[in-house]
């Protein structure tokens, strides 16, 4: 397939695609400015493009599709960067996950192993850790139904704030489009939830705080239905600024040797670096911990409103 | 381009005083932490579990503000 130029613009047409408008202001930035050394090349490696860099062996131009009209909307279903990476983080995922199932697997003899072994151990510490820790600590019993949801999440998301310390790779989790989207479907979890324990109606009027004066009713209204949109909201931009910006700090770090075109340079910032990349894997760590848990606890307020 | 020296500047300005609100967050949390752990070995886990969670919050709003300082200096 042919990388086609043309097709760049089109996903630009996305109305809710955020992160598709920022190579268009990177490419408009670099126009006006034509100093290289104003940080733009941060921002591209960060933001999402049609091309897998494999530099300096050469790069890989995605296939692209023409864009689909559906309704009013038009939308662009090319493949790009951080598409490709969202498939290695779930490819390296099912690969670990099947490895670390065969212990549990029966044996020759058709028995089943007493002890898990190996990888299952580890897979096991985690996902009993998020049972007992994150979902029934937050929301009780009632989410044991929903823990196939939360270890998705914490998995999908721990993988792919991971797959991004790879070189050559990015992380998925870097698109605000990626983090909007796990976001939308903690909304529904979390109002769906709430309705299926309280009927429809219970549910919204359980919202508001009980006993509360007649005339706070209306600013109540309007609070907590903005409080309904808000808490993922937050979810999204949380996971995306962190995740982003850990790879922004890495990049500056290693652009000022370049800035101050000296060698000696190179060692302190190849040092803050490392530091930071280490830094990473406790950010990715933790910001798949509290993803999860925060809705967890967004669950567990729905379902239990008083 | 006149303004755009303006707006890095507010950009830069902006990002210092996120950082400043967040650190004294994130501090004055982790001070209280620490104090009530050691206190009271026993409730570590769960002192360490709301913290986190009282830090992503924290962490979470200083974020909003260097996104925004972000967009703004790439205006």
């Amino acid at each position: 397939m042919i990388f086609d130029p043309g097709f760049v613009g089109a996903s630009n047409l996305i109305a809710a695609n955020a992160g598709s408008t920022a190579p268009d202001t990177v490419m408009s930035a670099a126009a006006s400015s034509s100093s290289a050394s104003n940080g733009t090349w941060i921002i591209e490696h960060v933001a999402d493009s049609h091309i897998l860099e494999f530099k300096p062996f050469g790069e890989i131009h995605l296939p692209q599709f023409p864009p689909v009209h559906i309704g009013g909307m038009t939308i662009d279903f090319s493949l790009t960067k951080h598409i490709v990476m969202i498939w290695f983080a779930v490819l390296l995922l099912l690969i670990f996950v099947q490895a670390a199932m065969r212990s549990y697997r029966k044996d020759r003899a058709g028995k089943k192993p007493l002890v898990p072994h190996g990888l299952a151990n580890a897979l096991e510490v985690v996902v009993v850790f998020v049972r007992d820790d994150i979902v029934l600590g937050a929301i009780g019993e009632k989410g044991k139904r929903l823990l196939p949801y939360f270890l998705t999440l914490f998995f999908f998301v721990l993988f792919s704030n991971f797959v991004g310390l790879i070189p050559y790779t990015s992380t998925p989790t870097g698109n605000i489009n990626v983090t909007a989207a796990l976001a939308i479907i903690a909304f529904f979890v979390i109002q769906i939830s709430g309705i299926v324990d309280h009927g429809f109606v219970g549910y919204f009027r359980g919202l508001m705080p009980p006993h509360i004066p007649l005339f706070v009713i209306p600013v109540m209204v309007i609070v907590e239905i903005l409080g309904l949109f808000t808490k993922p909201f937050a979810l999204c931009v949380r996971l995306f600024a962190n995740m982003s910006a850990g790879h922004i700090v890495i990049f500056s770090l290693i652009g000022l040797i370049f800035i101050f075109h000296s060698i000696f340079i190179a060692p302190i910032s190849i040092a803050f670096a490392v530091f930071i990349s280490l830094l990473e894997i406790l950010v990715g760590l933790i910001q798949a911990y509290i993803f999860t848990m925060l809705t967890a606890l967004f669950v567990g307020l729905a379902i239990h409103q008083h | 381009m006149p303004d755009l020296g303006l707006t890095h500047l507010a950009a830069g300005i902006g990002a210092g005083l996120a950082v400043i609100g967040g650190g004294l967050g994130i501090g004055k949390l982790a001070s209280s932490a620490m104090e009530a752990s050691g206190r009271q070995p026993d409730a570590l886990g769960d002192i360490r579990t709301s913290m986190i969670i009282a830090a992503a919050l924290i962490e979470g709003v200083t974020l909003f503000a260097e996104v925004i300082t972000i967009i703004l200096a790439l205006k």
